[in-house]
């Protein structure tokens, strides 16, 4: 039999439509417009999952996002998904989920022995046991770990695309209940901006489920038009299926969409949820508010659910969950649920917390045949995997007690009410105050801080008659206070059969003594938090709310306490017997409902997750097969491998070839500011260690820069352009980093300079050759006189380079004769191939970074980053004469007076060769005092750059070594990690050419 | 009475109605030898190690708001002691030597799970940094291996090392891991009051009363107290309680955020991070995944943090473990973090006599919560740092014998 709690009549869902879809193994039938939520209903399905601790039969509570029992693992293979609230689920064809955390099946789930070893599982259970012996905790934790968790993560990449999307906007409406689509209207006539936000598919809210009337006529056909109206103002923009996640302060909120979720189909057009960051003058917060829930013993089973949760089944989804059915409330709002049940041919007993009752409904329930239980609590519920029968009990409220005898009530459905709760979560986030309202006994808005409104029953009022003018009013106003003109004020008359009226939250506090003895009252249904919990808390000394929280987990599940926080402080308040507001409340913070990572990632995943800097050269080396190496976000050539080189072989070879007669080298990545103003001499001063006023027009020079430390934090060369104009590199993984140091000196320090930076980096390609014949091959290609006299080492000249307007440095980082030519970043790779073609006759050989650093080491230059370390001064690599004693001020400058800066031991920058001749020491192992057979060993210092050098014929190394300028000539250690011990002799750090002849050619 | 499987059994036949307070809340006396300022996990270890190991009788913690409801009940619970320089080397290993019997020291399950933790290597320069610190470690007696890119796929399931910036390779420390925050400071509390600690909540210190360069006394929103020595913990609010004693310090308070997805099934079983993906994440016992990264870019005093910092540490997580794009991120907060030039902390004497503090924890002090607790009961109460504390000292920033882990591996957390 299918559908078979659905009604004859009723409901939205379209009943022509059926859909196939399939739970926990089997196949069902439910109708277009359905929930999985519903259409289990529908098909008498209420046992949905397992609790998280004592694994306890649980169904469905709520109809909404605030749903913490119906959470099910939906979809298959790489489209699979844990925790998903069946309520919220728009059921589409194929729809295939399942229960969670039980094992093997919902029905038969071992874990549920939990619920009888429950009494020695209390809260905090865990910080009292499992410590002994404590090499074992891991192998008690594994078993904890297994227990825990709800869903399954996939295994499998996401297959689907999330966007993002910016937006701008006057007024954003969160929430599209009669208070949002009020105020909506209101602002939205008078010509704002308006962005109007629901997380349901229907706008409408709460009144889609209730009768009403609106100047005496029907009020959903009054709903209709409304939404009519707004669907036509062309400054309106509605979103639907949007939930408004995270409120950051300036009026900042972000939503996530789910656009195509509810599709059979995966759409290959549109994104799957769209993340909206969205930026507003104005808030309106109309989210409307929850029903609580009511706390009694095993109030947890399936087939009890919230009072307007069976409302929105029985008159959306045309759903009766049950056939002889109990109503348990403190409030007379609910008693229309009654109504509506026994309309749809439920045999309805209601079971009242108060003794006094509204005279008007005690006549209508009479007249429905409805039995009502005044001064009566529900005390205990009965049921395997769905409730049958409960026990009541009268209330003594004078006394705080149960009296009376027990009596029984069969039953398939119990609904119950305890009042309503304000949605205040994203109001809370925006830093808004709350204040605990003694009439309806829950947090309400207090102070707001934000430019911001919040109305409806999201600010406690819940009367209709009241709502409908003020949101109205409330969007005019905001328009207004944006300098909108206003429009006309409309006076609508609306009436609900019964109005709500306050509510207590008192049920548990009956029959206190049995709170605790055993059986369970739930306050939060997802972690298995029971009223017992709260009590021992309190009774242990878990006192604050933050503690009470953390220690017994209450409010911590996927609904983030949606239902189950106002129970609990209200239990404390009981507890300490003290108000409310002097227990306080957890701090709600960011996101409103569980968002999907995929969706906050958006397109910053795979090839865009951080963008690839190419230079303009990049495609000849890719064409030319070179290996490639990441340096921050660039791709540089690592080596170009010639007929299945190896990396050692290629490296050989282009060292070889820079060395004997011509190499080429795409710089292009080095980092290039280019520095304007009066001041820029000046500037350069303060931010390197050396003297730059004499610096002449055309002459280039190496500069140091230091952080206030005094420790070596960039370097590179920069040459005189002009008067007034340089132009700095430096280090290519530094170059951002350099820029917002230099900006933030010229922001924040030195206002007074007149200097203008601006990073040049990808306006050039640098073409760096070097090589003995690199002058001879480059005069053929230019009209700049190359020679020695006119054109010497650190120098800049001007002129064509293959016809295109070029700046060349003669400057030198593999201690060769070197020209670094920089032409327009477009002609980089046109002047590259002439290169290359024109080189063929030296064997012009393009190398990589590997290369580079080879050839420098063997030189003993210096990698910023690599042999330093952001510990490291100046003089401790032996550049003093790069520091300025002369200078008045300088960055660093201060520190190298310091008692430790000028500490005579300090690790000093030295050359190692090994004495076998043949092993390449591990860059980053270390050299020790005394070899020991195990560590504990004292270490010296470290080895930074390490590499064979080919032209020399032997490895050679760079390292850190404490007093090493002393240690010339001596004999150190460096233990491996497998054990070997390599030796090696302390040397300076230039192996080659140590005259520096070479260069200056 | 005491923590035990046996007790926990015994009680359930009284319904758990007999347990003790874990700690009371007794009223601030006129007068104490020991006040700790800051009932964080450092400040309530700290008085927990005075009274234990140096037999202090009058101790007080006092507490602004509710203990380990600062950074400690915060963090992403990250512990290891695989640090660059000997120093820190010395300091967090000290500390994880500690967190091995804390449990059972405690008599509380801080549920110290040991189940190793990978930083990743991107590029060649970090595979140098993580080996030259993989070496440090080595040779100080650490734990330490680095691995290759096969081993790490085989030992990470589900990690993506082919994504924009490979996984080049790792360095994992097995003895690194997690533990259970809150408990931490819960079990400090309860072991620091069954030894007599007054444990005072909801007693902000706003005046610290000094007379002859000699700390006195403090101002409190519970009253003035008589102190003979204060020790300071305050961790963000550092710079505010040093300013009461007219001292600064070097040292910026931004926000940190971190975040727990939605709980799921155990899918990753040890502690990873990235630095130049720039994301770490773990999964808890209750199968959340536990993911940080970078600060905040402004100074704030407010626990709140900017959306941005969230995005982008939700894209690092999707390039490393792509699987985790469907799940859904539960809850995001923040801390306030303080971080200091070196980003080292700051243990010891301050300029006024008696005043001891303890913080520049910033991003990365919860490791090291029993060993800076330990160090600084002993600093508090012989008047001069150990060995261990030494290099810590305020002095350091002006001597310029930085402890610099900042720059040289540039790992925080
Ligand atoms: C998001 C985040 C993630 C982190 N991740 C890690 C990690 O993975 N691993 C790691 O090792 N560390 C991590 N940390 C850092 C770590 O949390 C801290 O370094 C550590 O917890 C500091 O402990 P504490 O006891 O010193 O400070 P806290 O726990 O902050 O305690 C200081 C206490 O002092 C109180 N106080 C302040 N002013 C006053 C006053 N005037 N009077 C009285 N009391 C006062 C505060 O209320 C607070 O409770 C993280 C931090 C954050 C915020």
């Amino acid at each position: 039999m299918s559908n078979q709690n659905r009604t004859i009549y009723g409901g939205k869902v379209n009943r022509e439509k059926p859909i196939n879809f399939v739970f926990n193994g089997k196949s069902y039938i439910g109708y277009q417009g359905d929930t999985l939520a519903s259409a289990l209903l529908a098909n008498d399905v209420h046992l949905i999952g397992r609790s998280f601790k004592y694994h306890r039969a649980r169904g469905i509570l709520t109809a909404g996002s605030e749903e913490p029992n119906a959470i099910v693992q939906l979809g298959l293979g790489a489209r699979t998904e844990p925790n998903i609230r069946a309520t919220e689920v728009e059921l589409y064809e194929g729809l295939e989920a399942s229960s969670q955390n039980c094992w093997p099946s919902v029905n038969f789930d071992i874990g549920a022995m939990n619920n009888f070893l429950s009494r020695i599982f209390p809260a905090g259970f865990y910080y009292k046991t499992f410590k002994w012996p404590p090499s074992m905790w891991l192998f008690y934790e594994h078993f904890i770990r297994k227990a825990a968790g709800l869903g399954q993560s996939p295994t499998a990449k996401n297959p689907d695309r999330y966007e993002q999307k910016f937006y701008y906007t006057d007024i954003t409406i969160v929430g599209g209940g009669i208070s949002g689509l009020l105020a909506a209207l209101g602002a939205g006539r008078s010509g704002c901006k308006v962005l109007l936000i629901d997380e349901n598919p229907e706008l409408g809210g709460y009144l889609l489920d209730y009768n009403f009337s609106i100047n005496e006529k029907d009020g959903k056909k009054w709903l209709k038009k409304i939404i009519e109206e707004l669907d036509g103002l062309a400054n309106v923009t509605i979103l639907k299926r949007t939930t408004a996640m995270g409120y950051y302060d300036y009026n900042y909120l972000t939503a996530l969409e789910k656009v195509t979720n509810h599709h059979v189909e995966f759409s290959n057009t549109l994104p799957r949820e769209r993340y909206w960051r969205i930026r507003s003058k104005k808030v309106i917060l109309a989210q409307g508010a929850f029903e609580r829930p009511l706390v009694f013993a095993d109030n947890d089973r399936p087939g009890i659910m919230m009072a307007s949760a069976g409302q929105k089944y029985l008159s959306r989804y045309g759903v009766l969950p049950g056939k002889s059915v109990v109503l348990f409330t403190n409030n007379d709002h609910a008693y229309l649920t009654a109504f509506e049940f026994v309309e749809k041919g439920a045999k309805v007993t209601v079971v009242d917390t108060r003794d006094l009752l509204n005279a008007r409904i005690s006549e209508k329930c009479k007249l429905l045949n409805i039995k009502v239980f005044k001064s009566y609590s529900v005390i205990k519920t009965y049921g395997d995997k769905k409730v049958n029968r409960i026990e009541i009990q009268q209330v003594d409220k004078n006394q705080n007690q149960l009296t009376g005898e027990v009596e029984n009530i069969h039953t398939d459905c119990v609904l119950m009410s305890g009042g309503w709760n304000p949605a205040v979560q994203l109001f809370s986030q925006s830093r808004g105050k709350l204040k605990y309202d003694l009439k309806i006994n829950t947090f309400v808005p207090d102070k707001i801080i934000e430019n911001q409104k919040i109305i409806g029953s999201n600010n406690g009022q819940f009367n209709l008659q009241e709502n409908l003018n003020e949101s109205f009013e409330a969007g005019i106003a905001a328009a207004n206070e944006l300098n909108f003109n206003s429009v006309e004020k409309v006076n609508w008359t609306g009436k609900e059969e019964i109005e709500f009226t306050h509510s207590d939250v008192e049920p548990y506090m009956l029959g206190k003594k049995k709170v605790t003895k055993g059986s369970k009252h739930f306050i939060d249904f997802q972690n298995d938090v029971t009223a017992a919990d709260i009590f021992l808390a309190q009774r242990e000394g878990y006192i604050s709310v933050e503690h009470t929280k953390r220690y017994t987990t209450t409010g911590m599940g996927t609904d983030q306490g949606k239902t189950s926080n106002v129970n609990a402080l209200a239990l404390m308040s009981h507890i300490h017997n003290k108000p409310v507001d002097e227990i306080g409340h957890t701090t709600f913070r960011p996101p409103y409902a569980p968002q999907t990572i995929g969706a906050i990632a958006g397109r910053s995943v795979d090839k865009l997750f951080d963008p690839v800097r190419k230079t303009s050269i990049h495609e000849w080396h890719v064409e030319n097969k070179a290996v490639f190496e990441d340096v921050g976000q660039w791709k540089r050539p690592y080596y170009f491998p010639q007929n299945k080189e190896d990396i050692h072989q290629a490296v050989k070879r282009e060292c070889l070839a820079v060395r004997n007669s011509l190499g080429i080298l795409d710089a292009s990545t080095l980092g290039k500011i280019d520095l304007q103003g009066p001041d820029a001499a000046k500037f350069l001063n303060m931010i390197y260690t050396n003297a730059w006023s004499k610096l002449e027009i055309g002459s280039c020079r190496y500069g140091l820069m230091c952080n206030e430390h005094g420790m070596i934090f960039d370097d590179g060369v920069t040459s005189r352009l002009g008067e007034n104009h340089y132009h700095m590199t430096t280090t290519t993984g530094g170059a951002a980093r350099v820029m917002s140091w230099l900006e933030e000196f010229l922001q924040t320090e030195w206002l007074d300079m007149k200097v203008f930076c601006t990073s040049v980096t990808e306006q050039w390609a640098v073409l760096s050759i070097s090589g003995p014949n690199s002058r001879k091959f480059l005069e053929d290609l230019t009209n700049i006189d190359l020679s020695k006299e006119n054109f010497p080492f650190m120098k800049f000249r001007e002129g064509e380079v293959c016809g295109v307007k070029a700046r060349i440095f003669r400057i030198s980082f593999t201690g060769e004769l070197s020209y670094e030519v920089n032409v327009p970043a477009r002609y980089g790779r046109y002047v590259w191939e002439k290169f290359m073609e024109h080189g063929k006759k030296y064997n012009i050989t393009p190398y990589g970074t590997e290369t580079m650093h080879v050839l420098r080491a063997e030189k003993g230059f210096i990698i910023v980053g690599q042999d330093t370390d952001g510990s490291v001064t100046p003089s401790d690599m032996n550049m003093d004469w790069i520091v300025s004693k002369k200078k008045e001020d300088f960055l660093g400058k201060r520190s190298y007076t310091r008692s430790d800066t000028v500490r005579h031991d300090r690790k000093k920058f030295v050359g190692l060769l090994v004495n076998d001749k043949k092993t390449i020491l591990p860059e980053g192992s270390h050299i020790v005092e005394k070899a020991l057979k195990q560590p504990p060993m004292k270490m010296l210092g470290h080895i930074t750059s390490s590499y064979y050098s080919p032209t020399l014929g032997y490895p050679i190394a760079l390292a850190m070594l404490k007093d090493g300028i002393s240690k010339m000539g001596e004999q150190v250690v460096v233990p491996l990690m497998n054990g070997k011990i390599i030796e090696a002799t302390v040397t300076d750090t230039i192996f080659y050419d140590k005259e520096g002849k070479r260069n200056n050619e | 009475m005491k923590y035990s499987l046996y007790n926990l059994v015994k009680n359930s036949f009284s319904y758990h109605e007999n347990w003790e307070k874990a700690w009371s809340s007794p009223d601030l006396k006129p007068e104490y030898d020991v006040v700790i300022v800051g009932g964080g996990g450092h400040g309530l270890g700290t008085a927990y190690y005075l009274a234990k190991e140096f037999g202090v009788k009058n101790i007080a913690v006092l507490e602004k708001g509710w203990i380990g409801g600062g950074n400690t009940g915060r963090n992403t619970t990250i512990i290891r002691s695989n640090y660059l320089w000997d120093e820190s080397a010395a300091l967090y290993n000290h500390a994880v030597n500690l967190w091995e019997g804390l449990s059972s020291e405690l008599n509380f399950n801080v549920m110290f799970s040991q189940r190793g933790l990978f930083h990743l290597a991107h590029s060649v320069h970090d595979m140098q940094e993580i080996t030259r610190r993989g070496y440090s470690n080595y040779l100080n007696g650490i734990d330490a291996e680095i691995l290759n890119q096969d081993q790490v796929a085989k030992k990470i399931p589900h990690i993506n090392v082919n994504g924009r910036y490979p996984v080049l390779g790792a360095l994992l420390q097995r003895r690194a891991g997690t533990a259970r925050h809150d408990a931490v400071a819960w079990g400090y509390a309860r072991a620091a009051e069954n030894l007599g600690v007054d444990i005072i909540q909801n007693c902000e210190v706003k005046g610290i009363d000094i007379s002859n360069g000699k700390v006195v006394g403090l101002q409190t929103t519970k009253g003035s107290v008589k102190v003979d020595k204060v020790g300071l913990v305050p961790a963000g609010h550092s710079s505010v309680l040093a300013n009461m004693a007219g001292f600064s310090l070097p040292i910026n308070s931004v926000p940190l955020q971190a975040l727990v997805s939605e709980p799921v099934k155990p899918i990753l079983d040890c502690v990873i991070m990235s630095n130049s993906v720039h994301v770490y994440v773990s999964q808890s016992d209750k199968g959340e995944l536990v993911v940080g990264a970078g600060s905040d870019a402004y100074n704030s005093y407010s626990q709140r943090g900017s959306f941005d910092m969230i995005e982008h540490m939700m894209a690092p997580l999707v390039e490393l473990f792509p699987i985790f794009s469907r799940l859904k991120m539960l809850r995001s907060w923040g801390g306030i973090v303080d971080v200091t030039p070196d980003r080292s902390p700051i243990i010891g004497k301050t300029p006024v006599k008696d005043l001891f503090i303890n913080c520049g924890w910033g991003t990365g002090g919860f490791k090291a919560t029993p060993g800076s607790a330990h160090v600084f009961a002993e600093t508090v109460f012989r008047g001069e740092p150990n060995d261990i504390a030494a290099p810590f000292s305020l002095e350091r920033h002006f001597s310029g014998a930085l402890v610099d882990e900042a720059a040289a591996a540039a790992v925080a957390h």
